[in-house]
């Protein structure tokens, strides 16, 4: 198994984070693991994206072009990396800002309305862990006692009391992700 | 009257002056009347007399005194132009309880290594620092220095120096001694046998500052260069006492 | 007992350096590396193991701190990138002179110049032909993971003290950026001042011992007869390295026609692109030197005489390769594939340059 993903949306909506969480993850799950965030003025310029590659083998190119899955979070995202999803592949979004939807027919599309959830569930930090659980119910590649012990590792240790708040989010996440087309 | 043989005069208790068992016994390398020899001896006697030739590790320039560590019988290094205070900070900082000193020229000092210099003074290394100023590029054959005196002829200079467009002669001391990482900062000079007493006492302090940990002591000596000057060294030392010294006058600048 | 963790390639370096037991690093922030220094700040490691961490006033302080204490016989490091280890070419110049050890990183950046952020690896002639002035040489490991980066700190230090060398990590924003899992040895202590003289007391500054001639460390000497000899010997001892200190990796070769040859980031993309080449029956292999200086002069050589042909993949304009035709000798084709100024190759990109370049070409 290995999935080759690509999570892009705006800095400080936690993509970087929901990357190394899910990296975190891989590697709890004894899986071979890489995050490869892109850094620098890129940043600054207010998009954000990650790499991550979760695999049982080693792992080749941190760098990628086209991808298994991409967790498009923006519509300039959007523009720029639903082509780069393999064929058979998959899309997974958050309906919130995008003006023109995926139209693509050879890849599996999913919708999670996170930013709307995380606002009803009155946290709008949780937003990225909301898309993760979607992610998870999609992949069912990680246990979420992994995930669990993943986010325990990202996060600081004064932050744990955090956790339960996450875990809840993420199985939220789960429940309203929501199937646009598979092949 | 008996005859005198010299191995009569050659004893111990008639001896009235040695040099260090520090220096090593090649031959110095300065121009005769030159007062980079001078520094030295009292550099190396101040390390012998405190007892610390053990424990002590020197930093040579690039510059007339490159060769400072053929003279040191101490461990010493010899560093890139301008970084001695560099390549102190990197030396004392793993070995807080050695003393360690850097020995630098003016162009050393106060131009290519101004940065270090500045820097080194203002984190309060807990180093001696012994700045030779002869306002002059000596190894290299008279350019010059960051320290030339406003019309002071130079071979880069030679019209003198026109402060209008070579800029004016950097007071280096009075520069580090207003910064707050300095403790002990001095201007000597040792053309005379009474300023050559009072530098050693200056030079002694440096390192006794090290010791108690205060923290860094800069001490300058404002020295001749009669090879530079072209002038024969008495009168490069009457030129000293009457030009160097105006603008650069001894003193204690600071003593905390 | 390891640890596990997953950490960015400067965070893992770093935490190297504290577990290798250095005793000090000295350096400038710049990016992409400038996680390397903040890590250790925050770490405490003047705590941890009383290694010295200090914030230089520029590039130039920070080599020249390192050379001072490197003076000492202490195992001593710093970092920069691209711009900042060109300020400290003249530095290394003189530690290749005197002879001390020493160990820098190099997160590499696109250049010349200011150039840009993004990784890169036009650093290669700059690190493997001596950037700074002399006939001179630098042990060069090029690391292409995360793993690595932490590996590789304990190495270089056994070489730079076993040959009295200075050792370069040349990285690049990539592996210096990216998180992957990272398995932590135990700690190291640091050598005491005096296991430091029992060891090292022929040659570094720890304070004249009683009885010894007085040390001195410089790379002056103005007798050309004398500073001959010591070219002499410093070529004996590069000639040395060349000889025993080659390490390499490879992939593949075995059944190999065509050779992809790249180092650090770029031989992860050819090992994607290996694969991709595989599935339509490619054969194709992967040599990628782990020591860039001493060169796998002899391996190359060895696969001159099998293979169609080679293809350099280098984020530059093509420095490497230069190495590489010096070892073929004109026996096979070997062939350039650059991508430059922090662009990285796709592995498909690789795959169809070998296509047109080599087997096609």
């Amino acid at each position: 198994m290995t999935q080759e993903i690509i999570i892009a949306g705006f800095g400080g909506q936690g993509v970087l984070s929901m990357g190394k969480i899910m990296a975190y993850s891989g590697v709890m799950q004894d899986m071979e693991v890489s995050w490869m965030p892109s850094y620098g003025p890129e940043m600054r310029g207010g998009t954000a994206n990650v790499t991550v590659i979760l695999s049982d083998e080693r792992i080749s190119s941190p760098i990628l072009q086209i991808f298994d899955t991409a967790i498009i979070l923006n519509q300039q995202s959007m523009d720029k990396f639903e082509s780069k999803v393999k064929p058979g592949g998959t899309l997974i979004y958050d309906s919130n800002g995008i003006t023109h939807f995926p139209t693509r027919k050879d890849i599996n599309i999913f919708h999670i309305p996170a930013a709307k959830e995380a606002g009803r569930m009155g946290n709008i930090k949780t937003f990225n862990m909301i898309i993760l659980g979607g992610f998870l119910k999609i992949f069912p590649i990680m246990k979420m006692e992994n995930v669990i012990k993943g986010l325990k590792k990202s996060l600081p240790e004064r932050h744990h009391k955090l956790v339960p708040m996450n875990q809840d989010a993420i199985n939220r996440g789960m429940e309203i992700v929501e199937t646009v087309q598979t092949l | 009257m008996a005859e005198i043989k010299l191995e009569d005069i050659i004893k111990p208790e008639n001896l009235v002056f040695q040099k260090t068992k520090l220096f090593t016994d090649k031959p110095l390398s300065y121009c005769p009347g030159c007062g980079h020899g001078v520094v030295h001896r009292l550099i190396l006697e101040a390390i012998e007399e405190l007892g610390i030739e053990s424990e002590t590790i020197g930093v040579a320039p690039v510059g007339c005194s490159v060769l400072a560590y053929e003279f040191m019988n101490i461990d010493i290094a010899q560093a890139p132009h301008g970084r001695a205070p560099a390549l102190a900070t990197g030396i004392k900082r793993v070995y807080p309880e050695k003393f360690v000193f850097t020995y630098q020229g003016d162009g050393d000092l106060a131009a290519i290594g101004t940065a270090e210099t500045i820097h080194a003074c203002n984190r309060g290394e807990n180093i001696s620092i012994f700045f030779i100023n002869n306002g002059i590029y000596g190894m290299t054959g008279g350019q010059m220095a960051p320290t030339t005196l406003p019309g002071m002829a130079s071979s880069t200079s030679p019209y003198g120096r026109d402060v209008a467009s070579m800029g004016h002669p950097l007071k280096m001391t009075e520069l580090v001694a207003n910064l707050p990482g300095t403790r002990f900062v001095a201007r000597h000079a040792v053309h005379t046998p009474a300023l050559v007493r009072k530098a050693k006492k200056a030079i002694l302090k440096a390192f006794e500052n090290q010791k108690e940990n205060k923290g860094l002591s800069f001490i300058e000596i404002v020295s001749n260069c009669n090879s530079g000057w072209k002038m024969t060294p008495v009168k490069s030392n009457q030129w000293l006492t009457e030009n160097m010294l105006e603008y650069y006058k001894l003193g204690t600048l600071k003593d905390e | 007992m390891g640890e596990l963790r997953l950490m960015k390639g400067n965070e893992a370096i770093a935490e190297g350096f504290i577990r290798a037991g250095v005793d000090a690093y000295y350096g400038y922030p710049i990016t992409p590396q400038s996680e390397v220094m903040e890590y250790l700040m925050a770490e405490k490691p003047e705590e941890r193991t009383g290694m010295v961490v200090l914030q230089a006033e520029s590039e130039l302080a920070a080599i020249n701190m390192v050379y001072g204490a490197a003076c000492t016989g202490k195992k001593i490091v710093t970092s920069s990138s691209s711009p900042g280890i060109s300020l400290m070419q003249e530095s290394f110049s003189y530690i290749a002179g005197s002879e001390v050890p020493a160990v820098v990183l190099n997160v590499v950046r696109g250049g010349p110049g200011l150039g840009d952020i993004q990784p890169a690896q036009s650093d290669y002639f700059q690190s493997t032909k001596g950037g700074g002035h002399g006939d001179y040489r630098q042990i060069v490991l090029a690391p292409s993971s995360v793993q690595e980066m932490y590996d590789f700190v304990n190495l270089a230090f056994d070489l730079a003290f076993k040959y009295r060398i200075m050792v370069l990590i040349l990285s690049d924003g990539a592996i210096g950026q990216m998180m992957e899992k990272v398995m932590l040895d135990e700690q190291k202590p640091r050598l005491t001042n005096q296991e430091i003289k029992d060891r090292f007391d022929s040659w570094a500054l720890t304070g004249r011992t009683p009885g010894r001639e007085h040390n001195i460390i410089t790379s002056l000497d103005l007798d050309q007869e004398n500073l001959e000899r010591h070219n002499f010997h410093l070529q004996k001892k590069y000639k040395e390295i060349e000889e025993n200190e080659v390490i390499l990796e490879e992939v593949s070769l075995e059944d190999a026609e065509y050779v992809f040859m790249a180092y650090g980031t770029s031989a992860r993309i050819c090992h994607k692109a290996l694969q991709i080449a595989r599935k339509e029956g490619i054969k194709v292999g992967l040599l990628r030197p782990i020591t860039l200086w001493p060169f796998p002069e002899k391996k190359v050589k060895e696969l001159a005489s099998k293979v169609k042909g080679f293809l350099s993949v280098e984020m530059s304009a093509g420095q490497m390769i230069e190495d590489i035709r010096l070892a073929v000798e004109g026996k096979t084709k070997v062939a350039h594939f650059g991508r430059y100024g922090g662009v990285i190759h796709s592995p498909e990109e690789v795959v169809a340059a070998l296509k047109s370049k080599i087997i096609g070409g």
